[in-house]
């Protein structure tokens, strides 16, 4: 089933010693951060819109049931056909189906996170169907053969001059320069005769709609729109937690995404369709619900805000461990505060333990969220059940370690007052050797990690205990 | 089945959500704005402004500008075929080019004309956006995706505030199942360093007649 991810404290380091990708990445999430802070701030009811998307997904997940039979209900009513799949495997086995059955051995792809958990794109080429990205960065990372390192942007970790070169080598194009808009145009040539040919197109959704069915697509350079428009079959894939009530809820959601992901007061274009249209766009449409472990992060009381997440991906720009080890160190399809969160739950805690440690907790992810994920909490949470799961499934080496004999010890020194008292002590004691103008630059021993990277503050000559003590004895 | 093991695995991981509870029992608190008192000189100001934002041409006209106004448009690009929907009207056109109706054009003829002219569903200020639906004037999707010029009537008074009341008035649409398209700004990209650039598989230009 799934495999276990590199640990995150060994795959950083490597990353933010690439002084380019640093830059590239810098440069970037701090042009973005400006801008989405400018749109946000000129919205008045920015918080009651949090506030009500947070509500909108509570009671989406409180009721997931309910919901996702009002959305076969509904997309069937309207012609579509709706598909469920428990595991990633069997949700691309009905897409290879459903493609090999219309002859097909292309397929056009909206940029879709669902589809890269699930490794969809694998799945069809085993079967000898191509699948063709056609978004610009997803396009990029295809061509260069890299992994994803952004939600929104994938190729955000290459700047304009690795682009140029890389389209002159893989699409034939040797006049380009590096403006972003020439190096569009030869994204533009190459997929436009795809588009008018291609007879499948297979998208995620940003959002579907319970009570009439209506998918929506949010996206800016218009491949969305080709995709989702122009082949004979759409099949959309999407996690199942990816339901909204009502048509009139977009009136929440088609405020916050925009200006949460790209920093714009709305991105440039949303598609809307409703099961098959006569005479507009694809007739034959398929969805695909997909599990693949959703219901344990929803069987997790304090894990389950993590389905409100919308892949906005403000908090990946504006965290500050993502800004220096960039996508790829998370070794996650969703990197960055988010990816901390949803991959461990979604994959196992056992499989992903060091990932709720990729974080300083300073909070940063939550204030920006625009379903108001509380981040730093499950952050806490999980690394509360990373350490639970080592102690219950552990080897012996693990029951020994330091850190675990060593909580053991604090948690017996903590119980007891007296114990707690004379620990104190011991330490105000042992400390003198140590301690230079009142810090701590390097403790001895196992404990070195913790002032490998900052100081420690000595103990005061006087506990608040003491102090109270002496105060109460003046009286 | 999938179905049944999926919905029983929902149910179980929500065993803390009482039986009894149903979505009306969380209530969405919605303090967000969903009206502004504003003019409507002030509401096609705001929207004017917002969708110049996205390099988008506005030239603001009278009802009975518009021929003369697409005449101009299409000269200024050199536009010559110019596909339209099959309810435009007669009267709006001028002389000089050719006005194909989409009465079911290809994909390829689509991709060959050099430009199209739609009208809208609604528009919205607060963010300059358009949004088409198949109504009136509008046509089918391909046609404002394929040509690489889009020329959008807006009239005033399809323009409202706010997002939330554009999906209001978008909601009859919905229900008799038509497909809606938002519109803001050229077809553009933000993938290389995160910049804007207008202009990728969409129509690169977008130019609005505001007919006031």
């Amino acid at each position: 089933m799934s495999v276990k991810l590199p640990m995150f404290e060994k795959t950083a380091p490597e990353n933010v010693q690439n002084s380019q990708l640093r830059r590239n990445l810098g440069k970037v999430t701090g042009a973005i951060r400006v801008k989405r802070a400018r749109v946000v701030d000129e919205m008045p009811d920015w918080e009651a819109l949090r506030d009500a998307g947070y509500a909108l997904k509570t009671k989406v997940l409180r009721n997931l049931d309910t919901y996702l039979l009002e959305l076969e209900t509904s997309v069937t009513r309207v012609g579509g056909k709706v598909h469920w799949a428990q595991s990633a495997q069997e949700a691309n086995q009905i897409v290879t189906d459903l493609v090999k059955s219309h002859g097909a051995t292309e397929v056009i792809k909206v940029k879709s996170m669902t589809t890269e958990e699930t490794r969809l794109n694998d799945a069809l080429a085993a079967s000898g169907i191509k699948a063709i990205e056609t978004d610009l960065a997803e396009l990029i990372i295809k061509l260069a053969n890299e992994e994803s390192s952004h939600i929104l942007v994938p190729a955000i970790h290459k700047n304009r001059s690795e682009i140029r070169e890389l389209f002159i080598r893989t699409l034939g194009e040797p006049d380009l320069t590096d403006e972003p808009a020439n190096l569009a145009g030869a994204a533009r040539r190459y997929l436009r005769k795809k588009f008018l040919t291609v007879p499948v197109g297979i998208s995620g959704a940003n959002f579907a709609v319970a009570e009439t069915g209506t998918i929506a697509v949010v996206e800016s350079e218009g491949n969305g729109r080709m995709c989702t428009t122009l082949p004979k079959v759409l099949i959309t894939m999407m996690g199942i937690e990816k339901i909204i009530p009502t048509w009139q809820d977009f009136e929440v959601f088609m405020q916050t995404l925009p200006r949460s992901s790209t920093a714009e007061r709305m991105n440039p274009y949303n598609s809307f369709w409703t099961g098959v249209h006569e005479g507009d766009g694809p007739q034959e449409f398929h969805l695909v619900l997909v599990d693949n472990g959703r219901t344990e992060v929803l069987k997790d009381e304090i894990g389950r805000q993590t389905l409100n997440c919308i892949r906005c991906s403000a908090c990946l720009n504006v965290c500050p461990v993502y800004e220096r080890t960039g996508g790829h160190a998370y070794h996650s399809v969703y990197p960055g505060p988010i990816g901390a969160i949803l991959t461990p739950q979604l994959i196992g805690i056992e499989n992903a333990s060091s990932l709720p440690y990729a974080s300083s907790l300073c909070g940063a992810c939550y204030e920006v969220c625009p379903v108001k994920i509380n981040i730093p909490e499950v952050l806490v949470h999980l690394r509360g059940r990373a350490i639970k799961y080592k102690k219950d499934h552990g080897t012996l080496k693990d029951k020994l370690s330091p850190e675990h004999l060593g909580m053991q010890a604090v948690a017996k020194v903590f119980a007891n007052q007296s114990r707690y008292e004379s620990a104190q002590k011991l330490a105000r004691m042992g400390q003198g050797v140590l301690a230079k103008e009142g810090y701590i630059s390097s403790l001895p021993g196992y404990l070195s990690g913790w002032t490998a990277m900052r100081d420690l503050k000595t103990l005061p000559q006087e506990s608040f205990r003491d102090w109270w003590r002496k105060r109460e004895g003046q009286k | 089945m999938s179905k049944e093991s999926m919905l029983a695995a929902i149910r179980i991981a929500l065993k803390d959500v009482p039986e009894t509870e149903t979505p009306k029992d969380t209530v969405v608190p919605r303090a967000y704005l969903t009206r502004l008192e504003t003019s409507l000189e002030e509401r096609l100001e705001l929207f004017t402004e917002r969708i110049e934002d996205y390099k988008v041409v506005v030239h603001r006209i009278k009802e009975n500008e518009i021929s003369a106004n697409i005449e101009a448009c299409l000269q200024a690009r050199a536009a010559k075929t110019i596909v339209i929907p099959t309810d435009f009207p007669d009267t709006w056109l001028a002389q000089g080019f050719s006005f194909v109706q989409d009465e079911n054009l290809s994909h390829q003829q689509l991709d060959e004309s050099d430009g199209v002219i739609t009208g809208c569903e609604v528009a919205v200020a607060q963010t300059g956006s358009i949004a088409l639906a198949a109504g009136k004037y509008q046509g089918r999707r391909a046609i404002s995706l394929l040509p690489d010029y889009h020329l959008c009537l807006v009239f005033a008074s399809q323009v409202v505030d706010l997002v939330p009341e554009a999906f209001e008035k978008l909601e009859p649409s919905v229900k008799n199942r038509k497909p809606i398209t938002f519109i803001s700004g050229p077809s553009a990209t933000s993938d290389i360093e995160l910049n804007r650039v207008e202009g990728v598989h969409g129509p690169r230009t977008l130019e609005v007649l505001l007919i006031v």
